[in-house]
């Protein structure tokens, strides 16, 4: 069933155009750094962005920063939200249910599913930046400094990168969770990737407001930029791990709501 | 095949099915009668598990569902209420994924093979290319059919099959049907219409708000009524011969009270009145589901 859900994913057109806007903002921003070679000043803006005038090589990194907080969650949640609620826009569910696959089997799939487009969409943005980079921006060689002021050989570079990289996807383990959640409890696939980001947004709202202070460690967002603590100097752990727990539990709570709902639900539909 | 034990379904205070005593045998048509709303759909969930029932028990090939779906469904081909399909993928794409999803595993040429056949056999195109979402509705309902088809079932639970089928595509569905019938498979034929359950049930049940108030083989519901339509020119030689025994009397048109229409046909042959036309009259389904349905309500 894993298989069948990751080719019914990978030939959907959604898949495809999320994936494109997705690179849309960070190809913009590129361009636009280019052109003008006003870059943010270093501390202001999103992280890693002012230091790609000089080093285009870094650029995958600011890309990663620029869609992560707010264009990857919102694909996520189209995605995740589409999961069972698609498959009941198409009228397939049932016959999904019918063959039989068990629901359990199809939750688990789906679930794979979404992460693999995280993967994929990662990826890609991570691909095309790397190639924007090269192209368009600096090429100042010198190694690469880490955001507290030592210089990181190739290898560490290439170390924490990886680990950014696998962070990131992470860090969309909650929203997934989420969206799944949701795409079982109404047939609307829009309803559930509104309600998802509906949740992103109070997430973040909450975040911003000092009497929020004793929730903000259980925010589903609160951890996300953590990623940059990966390229201190040396690597500050302590939030990095606090992240992927937080998601972890994100995930255990919401997918097993999913389960919960969706293992005794009247298919009508 | 499918026997239910006082199966229920209650939304709240209403009870959309209301403890039915289904008993579908090996080799039957079952023609699953009862207007928009009555129940029909919620029962073929049930069947199949996609619904869970309130009260009662429901048996597929002896074994319990839907605690043995795993078991059970792999061995019936559903068409519940309307076709489904991916509507980027072609119709050839579409069956491969839903065979793929579960079930045996099959080796990818076989599959093929077997894709092309039973598109072949509800007369679509197997190298149509196009996506599904550019299909016609009757297309659409042919791909479902074709889905049920896939794995031989041997028995098919349909709900509406023929809805939005041309009369040529309903005539050849239904050959298709008789045809499959005939090699073994078990039919479960749910619809509104009473001409279709007509012309292809070998047993009947009929389903009114919710309540099982009938359930019948046809050749039970279909005895002669004990009367003789006899057409003829002679109308009043006709009459004057058969004298107490002419129930109704229409223009060239008797009808006579008889148990021998041969008999009939002799007397009246030798006693030089001329027969256009003969025939025993049979109660239509029409005429016996709307009995079985309306009667407790006038009552009451």
């Amino acid at each position: 069933m894993i298989r069948v859900e990751l080719t019914k994913m990978l030939r959907r057109p959604l898949t495809w155009v999320t994936i494109a806007a997705l690179n849309a903002l960070p190809t913009l921003v590129a361009i636009l750094l280019a052109l003008t070679d006003l870059g943010p000043r270093p501390g202001t803006g999103p992280p890693f962005l002012s230091a790609v005038l000089t080093d285009g090589t870094l650029f995958p990194l600011a890309a990663l920063g620029i869609v992560l907080p707010l264009f990857l969650p919102v694909a996520v949640a189209v995605v995740g939200g589409d999961a069972i609620a698609g498959e009941v826009q198409t009228d397939t569910l049932r016959y999904l249910l019918a063959r039989p696959v068990s629901r359990v089997r199809l939750l688990v799939a789906k679930l794979t599913s979404i992460i693999a487009f995280v993967v994929l969409a990662t990826l890609a943005v991570a691909l095309v930046a790397y190639v924007e980079g090269k192209l368009l921006l600096g090429d100042a060689p010198g190694g690469v400094v880490s955001v507290s002021g030592s210089t990181l050989t190739q290898t560490q570079m290439a170390e924490r990168t990886v680990m950014a990289f696998v962070y990131v996807v992470l860090a969309m383990l909650g929203v997934a969770a989420i969206a799944l959640m949701l795409s079982t409890m109404t047939d609307s696939a829009v309803a559930a990737a509104l309600g998802t980001i509906g949740f992103l947004v109070a997430s973040t709202v909450l975040l911003g407001l000092d009497a929020a202070e004793s929730l903000k460690p259980y925010l589903v967002t609160r951890y996300w930029l953590a990623f940059v603590d990966l390229f201190r100097d040396p690597i500050r752990w302590r939030d990095v791990i606090h992240g992927v727990l937080a998601q972890l539990a994100y995930l255990v709570v919401f997918a097993g709501a999913a389960w919960a709902n969706f293992a005794t639900r009247d298919v009508n539909r | 095949m499918i026997r239910t034990r006082g199966l229920t379904k209650r939304y709240g205070q209403v009870r959309a099915v209301d403890g039915i005593d289904l008993d579908v045998r090996e080799g039957d048509v079952y023609g699953f009668l009862g207007a928009n709303g009555s129940g029909k759909t919620t029962t073929v969930r049930m069947l199949l598990g996609l619904v869970l029932a309130t009260d009662g028990e429901a048996e597929l090939f002896g074994e319990p569902m839907p605690r043995a779906a795993s078991s059970v469904l792999p061995r019936v081909g559903a068409l519940v209420e309307g076709p489904g399909a991916y509507p980027h993928l072609s119709g050839h794409a579409n069956l491969a994924l839903f065979d793929a999803a579960a079930g045996p595993k099959v080796k990818r040429r076989s599959r093929r093979a077997r894709i092309r056949e039973v598109l072949e056999q509800v007369g679509l195109d197997p190298v149509d290319e196009r996506p599904a979402k550019a299909y016609s509705l009757g297309m659409r309902q042919r791909l479902g059919l074709a889905a049920a088809l896939m794995r031989r079932p041997p028995l098919l639970v349909l709900d509406e099959p023929t809805n939005g089928l041309d009369p040529q595509g309903i005539r050849d569905i239904r050959e298709l049907l008789l045809g499959l019938n005939r090699s073994g498979t078990t039919i479960f034929l749910s619809s509104h219409l009473l001409a279709e359950i007509e012309q292809m049930s070998t047993r009947v049940g009929v389903l009114d708000r919710g309540r099982l108030v009938m359930q019948e083989d046809m050749s039970a519901l279909r005895t002669a009524t004990g009367l003789v339509r006899v057409r003829t020119p002679d109308i009043a030689a006709a009459i004057a011969l058969l004298d107490g025994r002419v129930e109704h009397r229409g223009v060239e048109m008797i009808l006579v009270r008889a148990h021998d229409s041969a008999a009939l046909n002799q007397r009246l042959v030798s006693a030089g009145v001329r027969v256009t036309e003969m025939s025993p009259v049979r109660r239509g389904l029409e005429e016996i589901v709307l009995a079985a349905t309306e009667s407790p309500e006038r009552k009451s």
